[in-house]
This record gives structure tokens, C-alpha cells and sequence, in this order.
């Protein structure tokens, strides 16, 4: 009997798609639906921050590093802003530093909400993102009643923050936080831990520790690989030395550490952690005077210098190195972000996925379009 | 480690492939030949003592006439990081490629590829990753003159700031 | 006993445009077209809170079965032509929302190299709806002056 001939089909999974997490383009060579190739074909966003950082202003700069990563872009704005205060040497006041803690963390839950529905979306459940998506519209609300904006937030200043929390705002917090630890407990008893969703996830795409650290994965899919390794604790910037909180990494407790699920699981157990940071937060700040929000900053900002910041982004290891010659504008600002290394995996990963556990990939990975063409 | 003990380290491995230690700035930074920058790299992920597994940041930086490859380590093992700078002439700005020594420098390279033009020589798939293929000119050089048309669409700002 | 009599008010008097208006602008699928920031925003106006399904507006994948395409985010000039491609794969009728400054008039990105300065310099755009991001119900408001513009839209009456 002779065996089937099957050629190799060139497919493109093109800028426009709803399983790529923005616009990123995918070029496939697949043998009926099993990958012998994908090569990703990224610049679909390229928006020239890093040149237009040379024609702005250090403080003017800030609403730009909203949009180096919009779903998590307090984060972008506290690295630019820690780059900048090293490198002019300028203090950062308690208050502040707590008030850059919460607005962070707040940011960090809304961000692994969209993660965690995006891909529950991308492997076929519809529900769970509509769930996800009520929970970030109350912090959405928590954040525009601090800062004025839902989306791209401008909050932090080189020295500090903009705004001191209104009146009420921590009672509000509290009350939500006490609802919202429930609501996880459903989300999880809804997705995490359903059968099909799991069998869909576990063993798929397994990344070793080694690998994960050769190729800059950072954030939870390092610690989705079983690395335990967070720059709060390791780095330990701001305030988070006083603060109580545990690193989750991925056991490989439904199939193999470093697989997809483990990479989900990590990044649920992060959203707890955050709602404990959260908490210890708010009771800490009253303990510094009220609105000494911003450091003493030098008369003319035109430093000469250079220095090199990082933070923990929800995505990740987020650094900015920023070159100073004695200009009003920066020289040099360049942003380091998760993303643009997990991408570089998922070529090496393809090979021999299903299209359809290539989706997963991508998903469990957090790419966003924005932190990798900035 | 300090950035001085780490120089001391490579020097005494090294020899003349490494520079000068710049200890005025911030972050003090050790300058590399670019012929020497693959075994520089090797020996700062091996060596027991130094053991950077984490490659955080590889950019580049115009400075006139020539450009700046700089390279941020890390290291897991022993929390301690350092910063390796290349320098390259702008007019044939030439390299080697540290990807094999981390596999993550892959897509950095690219990007200081396209930005800057500065070649990796033995890269795998040196070709550009955020603009399209047939862009002209590196836009992050400083003398780079700001495109008005692209690909018949015609990109003039009609209105005043 | 006459049916007439029976069920008065099942009857309605129309012409056929306004029938045909009525229903293609409660039944507007937009093209899931996020492209940047904004697209975040369209997604949260199509969730549970701001909710656009009311409105008879669900998100479709393809642009061979949408007939609204909300441009929302920043346009670059390697995406241009395959904005223009994926307008032209639309069946008539079709309408384009232009959300947000960067697709308006490049925005805030207008300084940048790779930027294209507007969607409206390859495809032709019905409806502008400023803001950086706009929120949901500046998006909602845009959804209602489309709506709006196909209800006053005559196709069978020569000469309108």
C-alpha cells in the first residue's frame, strides 16, 4: 500500500488576527496543521519612541512611556522615572514611594486580567475574559479617581508621583480587594482548573530553566520555568523591602515545569500576591506625612551621564538606560521589555506544534505588540 | 562584585582585549575591542567567579563618528552586573555576534542592525526586524532626515503644530 | 372574526429603505481591528460594562463578514497597505470609524519617522472620535452618529 505524499503549506497568520496580541505577523510553513517552521515578522507597531525620546523634554517624555507597554504602563512610567532620578540624583520622598507601590500593583492585576482572559480567549473559552474584564474596570475606576486616566496614565514624575490619593480612596480599595479574592477563587474553579482547559495546556511548549535564561525570558515565564527569581526581592527597589509577599514559580503540577499551564498558574498566584502587597500598603502609608509626593528636583534638568533602571513589570524585567549629554532632551533612551526576548523563543519552540498549541504559546508567553516595536 | 574586581577578573583572563575601565560614571563601564568581544563574553558566562547567565540589554549609541555596542549583564547566580561597550566606526561599523554564547542576543543584534546598521558578523539571519524590508537609512543615527513619502503614500504633516 | 380586527397592532407602515436602514445599522459587526492603545479601549467598551452588544454590534475576526472598521490605534507606514488591503476585502456597505488621535491625525506620534500621519491617507473614514484613548462612551457616541448616518442614508429613491 503506498503512503500518503503531503506537501509543505506556506501559511500567514497575518498583523491582523484575533489570536496575536496586537499586531504581530507569523509566517508558517506547516505540514498539514503540524509547524515545520514559524518565523515571526514583528515592526507593525514601530511607533519611533526611542528618536522621539531625543526630542522631548525629561519630564515631557512620560505620557510616551505609557505607550512602550499600554496594558501595564505604570510600570513604563516608574522605569523611565527611576532611569531619570538616577541619573540626576534625585531623592524619591516615603509617601511617594508607596503611592508608586499601589498604583503598580493595582496596574499589575489589571494586566494579568487581560493575560489570563486573552488566552483562556485564544484556547477557545469566551467566558472567562468577560470575567477578567469586570474586575479591571473596577481598578480601571480606583486608578482614574488617582490619576485621571483610565488607560495611559502620565502618573509619575521624575522625583515622585502627580497626584496624592483622594479622600476615601483606600476604604474603596479594601472593600474591592475583599470581594476580589473570591472572585478569584471562581475564576479559578471557572478556567484554571477545568479538565479540558488543563489537557489543552499541560506539556505543551515545555521551556526549561536553562533555556529560559539563555534566550532573556523574564518575569513569569521565568518563574513559570521554575526559576525563583523576582527583581522585587532579588534588586529590591522602593519600598518593597518592607513589604511581605512570596515569589510563585511553576511546579509542573498539571504536566511539566515550564509548560503553558504552569506559565498561567504563575501568573494567577501573582494576582493574589499583589492583592497582599496591596493591603500591607495601605496600611503603611498613613505613616508618612500627607502630600510630600515629589523629591527635590535640580534647577535645570540637563544631566550629563548615563544610567541603566529596572523594575518588575507584569511582563517582566523592564529596564531603560538613558544617556545624558547635557541637553534639556535625553541622548540616548532605550527600553529593555519582556516581550521582545519572548519572542525570540517562539521560533525555537514551534517546531513540531499543532497551530492551534502554537496560539497557546503565544498566549502564555504575554506578548503585547507594543513592548516589542516600541 | 564590583565593576573594578570585575576588570581585574577579565584583565588577568584576558590581557590586551580589554580596555579601560571607566569608573567616573554612574555605571562604570569596561571598553572591548570588537574583535575580542566573543571571547570577552564567553569567559564573563563561564567563569566561576563571574557567572553572568543574563544578557539584560544590548543597544546601541551614536556618538559622532563612531558608535557605542553597549552590553548590560546580569548574573543570577551571583546578583552582581556590569556593562561592556564596543566601539565601532560609523562608516564601517563592523562587530562579531555574541549569539552563541547567548541565544537571546539574537533578536537584540537585529535591532541594532536596523537602527544603527552596525553588522554582527556570524549572526545567523542578520536582515531588518522593525522596519520594512526595503526602508532606507538607519533612523537612529543622528544625521538620519526624517522620511516624507513611503511606499506612495504621501506622509507630509498638512497641518501646523 | 377577521385577522384585521384581531391583531391591530402588528402592522406598521414603512418604506423599504427605512427597513433596510433599520436593519443594517442594529446589526453593525466591526472588524476587531486593535491595533495599539485604543484597541484596549474597544475591547473594553465591547465588555461587560460599556457593553456594545447591546447595540447590536458583535466583533468579527474577518473583514469579509464585518461591515464597520474601527481603525483604533496608531497606523504605521509598514501596516498602511495592509489596512488598505483589509478595507478593500470589505463587501459594500462599509464604514469606517477612525478612534483615537493616532489614527485621526498621527497624534502624539506625529514626530516619529515610521508614523503614518492619518488613516485617512489610504482609506476613506465616515467618523472621527477623538481622545487618547477616548473612553467607552465617547466610542458608544461614535457607534450612535453611524447608526445615525445609515438611518438618513436613501438607496432606491432616484435622484437623493
Amino acid at each position: 500500500m503506498a503512503t500518503l505524499q503531503t506537501i509543505e503549506m506556506e501559511l500567514n497568520m497575518g498583523p491582523q488576527h484575533p489570536s496575536t496580541h496586537g499586531v504581530i505577523r507569523f509566517i508558517l510553513r506547516t505540514d498539514g496543521e503540524v509547524i515545520a517552521e514559524c518565523k515571526p515578522d514583528v515592526g507593525y507597531l514601530h511607533r519611533s519612541i526611542e528618536k522621539i525620546a531625543e526630542l522631548c523634554t525629561y519630564n515631557g517624555f512620560m505620557p510616551y512611556t505609557d505607550r512602550v507597554d499600554y496594558v501595564a504602563a505604570m510600570f513604563a512610567n516608574e522605569c523611565w522615572a527611576s532611569a531619570c532620578e538616577k541619573l540626576m540624583d534625585v531623592p524619591v520622598p516615603k509617601r511617594a514611594s508607596y503611592l508608586r507601590v499601589l498604583s503598580c500593583e493595582l496596574n499589575r492585576i489589571s494586566s494579568h486580567m487581560i493575560a489570563l482572559g486573552a488566552m483562556a480567549q485564544d484556547v477557545g473559552a469566551v467566558t472567562p475574559f468577560l470575567w477578567a474584564l469586570r474586575e479591571r474596570e473596577h481598578i480601571n475606576d480606583f486608578i482614574e479617581e488617582l490619576c485621571g486616566a483610565r488607560l495611559t496614565f502620565n502618573y509619575h514624575r521624575i522625583g515622585g508621583v502627580s497626584f496624592d490619593m483622594p479622600k476615601g480612596w483606600r476604604d474603596k480599595v479594601l472593600r474591592w480587594l475583599d470581594d476580589f479574592e473570591p472572585a478569584m477563587e471562581e475564576f479559578d474553579r471557572l478556567i484554571t482548573l477545568n479538565d479540558i482547559y488543563v489537557k489543552r495546556l499541560a506539556d505543551v511548549a515545555v521551556i526549561t530553566a536553562e533555556e529560559a535564561k539563555d534566550f532573556g525570558l523574564v518575569g513569569p515565564n521565568l518563574r513559570g520555568s521554575g526559576v525563583k527569581w523576582d527583581l522585587r526581592r532579588a534588586d529590591s527597589y522602593s519600598v518593597y523591602p518592607e513589604l511581605e509577599f512570596d515569589i510563585p514559580i511553576g511546579t509542573g503540577e498539571m504536566g511539566t515545569t515550564g509548560d503553558c499551564w504552569d506559565r498561567f498558574w504563575v501568573r494567577c498566584q501573582e494576582c493574589r500576591e499583589s492583592a497582599k502587597i496591596l493591603r500591607q500598603a495601605l496600611d503603611k502609608i498613613d505613616e508618612h506625612p500627607e502630600d510630600d509626593i515629589v523629591g527635590k528636583l535640580p534647577k535645570k534638568m540637563k544631566p550629563q551621564g548615563e544610567a541603566y533602571a529596572r523594575v518588575e513589570s507584569a511582563r517582566g524585567d523592564m529596564g531603560c538606560y538613558v544617556v545624558g549629554r547635557g541637553g534639556a532632551e535625553a541622548y540616548r533612551a532605550r527600553f529593555r521589555t519582556g516581550s521582545f526576548t519572548a519572542m525570540g523563543i517562539i521560533e525555537a519552540k514551534s517546531p513540531g506544534l499543532f497551530v492551534a498549541d502554537l496560539v497557546a504559546l503565544i498566549a502564555s508567553l504575554d506578548v503585547v505588540a507594543p513592548e516589542i516595536d516600541r | 562584585m564590583k565593576t573594578e574586581e570585575i576588570h581585574q577578573t577579565l584583565t588577568a583572563r584576558l590581557g590586551d582585549a580589554i580596555g579601560a575601565l571607566h569608573a567616573e560614571t554612574i555605571d562604570p563601564w569596561i571598553e572591548v575591542q570588537a574583535t575580542a568581544i566573543v571571547d570577552v563574553t564567553r569567559v564573563c558566562k563561564e567563569d566561576p567567579a563571574l557567572r553572568f547567565d543574563f544578557l539584560s540589554s544590548l543597544c546601541g549609541v551614536d556618538a559622532g563618528d563612531s558608535i557605542f555596542v553597549v552590553y548590560h549583564l546580569y548574573s543570577y547566580a551571583l546578583r552582581h552586573s556590569t556593562v561592556l561597550k564596543v566601539k565601532v566606526p560609523k562608516d564601517t561599523p563592523v562587530t562579531r555576534s555574541v549569539t552563541g554564547v547567548w541565544r537571546g542576543a539574537d533578536w537584540f543584534e537585529r535591532e541594532a542592525y536596523d537602527l544603527f546598521g552596525v553588522r554582527f558578523e556570524g549572526h545567523p539571519d542578520l536582515r531588518r526586524i522593525l522596519l520594512p524590508d526595503d526602508w532606507e537609512g538607519h533612523p537612529l543615527r543622528k544625521e538620519y532626515v526624517f522620511p516624507s513619502h513611503y511606499g506612495g503614500i504621501d506622509n507630509t504633516r498638512d497641518y501646523n503644530i | 372574526m377577521s385577522l384585521y380586527n384581531e391583531l391591530p397592532a402588528t402592522f406598521v407602515t414603512t418604506n423599504v429603505d427605512k427597513l433596510m436602514n433599520w436593519g443594517r445599522a442594529s446589526s453593525l459587526w466591526y472588524l476587531l481591528f486593535g491595533l495599539a492603545c485604543c484597541g484596549i479601549e474597544l475591547m473594553q467598551t465591547g465588555g461587560p460594562r460599556a457593553d456594545l452588544d447591546r447595540f447590536g454590534s458583535v466583533p468579527r475576526a474577518t473583514p469579509r463578514q464585518s461591515d464597520l472598521m474601527i481603525v483604533a490605534g496608531t497606523v504605521t507606514l509598514k501596516m498602511a497597505s495592509r489596512v488598505k488591503l483589509l478595507y478593500d476585502q470589505m463587501p459594500h456597505p462599509k464604514y469606517v470609524i477612525s478612534m483615537g488621535s493616532c489614527a485621526n491625525c498621527g497624534g502624539l506620534f506625529d514626530k516619529g519617522y515610521s508614523v503614518l500621519r492619518g488613516v485617512d491617507k489610504v482609506i476613506p473614514v465616515d467618523l472621527y472620535v477623538p481622545g487618547c484613548p477616548p473612553r467607552p462612551e465617547a466610542l458608544t457616541e461614535g457607534i450612535l452618529e453611524i447608526q445615525d448616518k445609515i438611518h438618513r442614508e436613501r438607496y432606491l429613491i432616484r435622484n437623493s
